[in-house]
C-alpha cells in the first residue's frame, strides 16, 4: 500500500519539524500555547493537502523552466483561502498567528513536498503525503506549544481536553509550580526546539 | 518626516525587533546558511538588496494597485508574485552587471524567495501603515539586522565545530540553542527606545 506508507512517513520517520528541519518559522513564532501550535498546523495541513493534490493534477502541463512560480500561485491561492475562512470564522486565532498566517506561503516545507514529490508523483500519493507531512507538523507544533506553555506559565489553557488531561491535576501543578517564564519568550523558542530535536535524536538512535 | 522617527525604526528593526532573534522571520536560511562566515555575509548581502528593493516595490503595489482597484484580498498571491518577479530580475541584472557578485551572491538568489522575511517585511510595512520612505527605510534595516544576526551566528558556530557537543545535539539542535542564547543577549536592547 503505497499511500499509507507515504501518509505514515511524514508522521515520523521524515518528520518536517523534527527530521527534515523545515518551516522552521512558524515552529519557532506561533507555538506560545499548545493551542496556536494546533491552529497553525491544521492551517498549514490544509494548504499543503489542497496544493500537493492541484500540483499533481497539473504536473504534465505545468513546463519545467516556470515550474516555481507556477507552484507558488497554486499555494498561495489556498493561503488565501485559509486567510478568509480564518478571518470568518476562527477571527481570535487569526489575530494571534497574525502575520503568520499570509506568510503560511514561504513555509518551505509546502514547497519542498510540491517539488520534491508532488511534482513526481500520482494524486493519490500525492494527497497522502501532504496529509503526512501536515498531520506531522501539527503534532510537532502542538507538542512543542504544550510544553512550552506548560513550563512557561504553568497552566495548557483550552488544550488540555484534547490530551485528556483532567483540568485539576493541572491546577495542582500550578500550586506549587513557579512558572519559568523564559520558555515563552523568543529565546525559550530557539532553546526549547533545540532541546526537543536533540531529545529526538538520542531517543531514534537506540531503535 | 523626522529624522527622530527614521532612527527609532531603524533601531528599532536591526536590534529591539530583530527580524530574526525576536520576531522569528527568516529562520530558514538562518540555519541553513550559517555555517561559515563568509558564505553567512554573502548571504546577508543578498537578503540585504533584495528586501530593499522587495519593501519599495510592494508598498507601490498596494497603494497603486490594490487599494484604489480594492483588491486587497489578493496581497498575499500578489505581494509573492512581486518578489519571485523580482528575485528573478535582481538574479539576471547581476549576472551580466557584475559577474564576480553573481558568484559571490548566485547560489543564494533563489533560496530567497522563500525567506520569509522578505515577505514577512512586506507585509509588516502594511500593517504598520508605514509610508513610502518609512517602508524602504524599514526593509532595509531590518535586512541588516538579519545580516547582522546571520554573521554573529556564523562565527560562533565555526567555533562550535572544533568543540566536543554532545552527539544527540549536534548540528541544528545546538544551533538552535546557540540562537535561543543570542536572542536572550538581544533582548538586553528593548528598554532603548521608549
Amino acid at each position: 500500500m503505497r499511500p499509507i506508507e507515504d501518509f505514515s512517513n511524514g508522521l515520523f520517520r521524515e518528520n518536517p519539524t523534527f527530521r527534515l528541519i523545515l518551516g522552521m518559522c512558524p515552529a519557532l513564532a506561533v507555538t506560545t500555547a499548545a493551542i496556536n501550535g494546533l491552529g497553525m498546523g491544521l492551517a498549514t495541513t490544509f494548504v499543503l493537502v489542497c496544493s500537493n493534490t492541484i500540483i499533481s493534477l497539473l504536473r504534465k502541463v505545468i513546463p519545467e523552466d516556470i515550474r516555481i512560480p507556477a507552484y507558488i500561485v497554486v499555494i498561495s491561492s489556498f493561503v488565501t483561502v485559509v486567510q478568509l475562512v480564518m478571518q470568518g470564522f476562527a477571527p481570535e486565532l487569526y489575530g494571534i498567528l497574525g502575520i503568520f498566517v499570509p506568510l503560511i506561503v514561504v513555509n518551505c516545507i509546502i514547497l519542498a513536498r510540491a517539488e520534491a514529490f508532488a511534482g513526481k508523483y500520482g494524486v493519490v500519493r500525492s494527497a497522502a503525503d501532504g496529509l503526512g507531512m501536515g498531520l506531522g507538523f501539527t503534532w510537532a507544533l502542538t507538542l512543542l506549544g504544550a510544553v512550552r506553555e506548560v513550563i512557561g506559565t504553568g497552566s495548557l489553557s483550552n488544550t488540555y481536553r484534547l490530551f485528556l488531561i483532567p483540568q485539576f491535576s493541572l491546577k495542582i501543578i500550578r500550586g506549587f509550580y513557579d512558572p519559568a517564564l523564559i520558555t515563552i519568550l523568543a529565546p525559550g523558542a530557539f532553546i526549547t526546539l533545540g532541546l526537543m530535536i536533540g531529545l529526538m535524536n538520542l531517543l531514534t538512535k537506540h531503535r | 518626516m523626522d529624522i527622530r522617527e527614521i532612527m527609532i525604526v531603524i533601531i528599532s528593526a536591526v536590534l529591539i525587533n530583530n527580524y530574526v532573534l525576536q520576531r522569528f522571520l527568516g529562520c530558514c536560511p538562518y540555519l541553513g546558511v550559517s555555517k561559515q562566515l563568509e558564505t553567512a555575509l554573502g548571504m546577508g548581502m543578498a537578503v540585504t538588496f533584495v528586501m530593499a528593493i522587495a519593501s519599495a516595490f510592494t508598498w507601490i503595489v498596494q497603494h497603486y494597485i490594490l487599494l484604489p482597484l480594492d483588491l486587497i484580498f489578493l496581497q498575499t498571491i500578489a505581494f509573492i508574485l512581486v518578489i519571485a518577479a523580482l528575485v528573478q530580475f535582481v538574479e539576471l541584472v547581476i549576472r551580466k552587471s557584475s559577474p564576480t557578485l553573481y558568484q559571490a551572491l548566485g547560489i543564494y538568489l533563489p533560496l530567497i524567495t522563500t525567506n520569509c522575511a522578505v515577505l514577512g517585511v512586506a507585509v509588516i510595512n502594511i500593517r504598520a501603515g508605514y509610508g513610502f520612505l518609512l517602508s524602504l527605510v524599514n526593509g532595509t534595516a531590518a535586512a541588516i539586522g538579519f545580516t547582522l544576526a546571520i554573521i554573529l551566528m556564523a562565527g560562533i558556530r565555526e567555533r562550535i565545530e572544533l568543540s566536543d557537543v554532545p552527539p544527540a545535539l549536534r548540528g541544528v539542535p545546538i544551533a538552535l540553542i546557540t540562537a535561543g542564547l543570542l536572542s536572550l543577549a538581544f533582548f538586553g536592547f528593548a528598554g532603548m527606545v521608549k
